[in-house]
């Protein structure tokens, strides 16, 4: 665990007064919040610190400590323990002197709780964090909304299916409808963090990646495949049997069938999100493939062909 | 789709975040927050609270005044947009690759 320097995250020198810090905490804020940068990982990584740092610095108390101890943090309940022993010598007995602590808050902002704080800022303050400077404390707030990936294949998002999960030592039980689409998000009220001041638990988002697959291309709800075929059928017509992504088809070739034509097969694409029966269609490029290894025989008859 | 089954009381939205009816007010006149009446008294739909959750952190805590508010919500909605739009650019061009 590492020290962090809370002034330079806000761009602040030593001396700087609690305006400035409002001010500096304000403008990196505005450009950093998680409400202005959408599925923006780094924004929110840098606002959390942001946000420590405005935490520490903007609290008299806080920073006070902070100041104090400096690089020396790790030892600061050490010292602290000890300057309480030796000023518990002055006085009655047991006296309970200025717990290092900081009691009591909550943090408001309904985006954030003291588990989005720094190993060091927990180890230092003891993970709790103060309201804000519009007197806003005290409000409910819904918790914090929590935000998860799953990766799934595409033949998984083919059919809905169950997927349990732990978060925060809790197991989630889902139902994946056939269809979800990459980057589609699934809301799960009242999963994500308790409530402030008594208000309701955030909720779970989990946002779906479709993992590639090596033979059919998802767009939309409609499937892409390229299947090989022989010279011959290409150019006499027959029959070729075919993999969907639910299982095996004959499809009828026509004669004279040229390299890169596309077959559509109406239905045998994906399942429209939530719309039962109804699917996508798959689209069949044809990758006409030349024959190898031809005998003199072989040859000479395509010689005999191009000269007819 | 809303129903009249998830209304919430302005009121209590009030109490609830401890933030002015005014503020409310000024949301649903710049179009942000839409507000309903029924038999006289305000009601918001709840599907409508992460959005006012948003503007309150945007103007409480970040210090932004109603018509930035409404231009970062104009902005918000063209930056989602542009996302699904290269989601979908990004499934397009798998599609193209395969006939390489």
């Amino acid at each position: 665990m590492e020290f962090i320097d809370y002034y330079k995250i806000l761009g602040l020198d030593k001396n700087a007064s609690q305006d400035d810090i409002k001010k500096a905490y304000r403008k990196l804020a505005r450009k950093h919040h998680p409400d202005l940068n959408p599925n923006d990982k780094e924004a929110h990584k840098k606002f959390q610190q942001i946000n420590e740092a405005n935490e520490v610095l903007s609290d008299p108390a806080k920073r006070k400590k902070y100041d104090q101890y400096g690089k020396d943090w790790q030892h600061a309940d050490e010292f602290e323990k000890a300057k309480q022993h030796q000023q518990g010598r002055g006085y009655t007995a047991g006296g309970d002197f200025g717990s290092s602590g900081f009691g009591g808050g909550n943090f408001s902002s309904g985006d954030f709780s003291s588990g989005d704080f720094s190993d060091f800022f927990n180890t230092m303050f003891g993970g709790t964090a103060g309201g804000d400077s519009k007197g806003r404390r005290q409000a409910q707030f819904k918790g914090q909304d929590f935000n998860a990936d799953m990766t799934i294949t595409l033949r998984e998002a083919y059919t809905t299916h169950k997927r349990t999960f732990t978060i925060n030592d809790k197991n989630v039980r889902i139902t994946v409808p056939a269809g979800i689409a990459e980057g589609q998000t699934i809301k799960l009220k009242g999963y994500g963090a308790p409530g402030v001041n008594g208000g309701p638990a955030g909720d779970l988002y989990i946002t779906f990646h479709i993992e590639e697959d090596a033979i059919f291309k998802r767009l939309g709800d409609d499937l892409y495949t390229t299947v090989d075929l022989d010279l011959y059928t290409a150019v006499l017509g027959g029959e070729k049997m075919i993999d969907t992504i639910n299982g095996k088809v004959k499809l009828k070739i026509n004669p004279e069938t040229q390299n890169g034509t596309k077959t559509r097969l109406k239905g045998k694409g994906f399942p429209v999100y939530k719309e039962e029966g109804k699917s996508g269609d798959l689209f069949v490029t044809w990758n006409i493939k030349i024959p190898t290894g031809l005998t003199e025989k072989q040859k000479a008859l395509f010689r005999e062909i191009s000269q007819s | 789709m809303h129903t009249t089954e998830d209304l919430i009381p302005q009121e209590a939205c009030c109490t609830q975040y401890n933030i002015a009816v005014s503020f409310i007010q000024q949301l649903n006149e710049y179009g942000l927050i839409d507000i309903v009446t029924v038999e006289e008294k305000t009601f918001l739909h709840s599907g409508q609270l992460n959005d006012l959750e948003k503007f309150i952190r945007l103007h409480y805590d970040l210090d932004i005044n109603m018509e930035g508010i409404d231009a970062i919500a104009h902005l918000l909605t063209k930056v989602r947009s542009l996302q699904g739009e290269i989601t979908n650019l990004k499934a397009r061009l798998q599609v193209f690759s395969i006939d390489e």
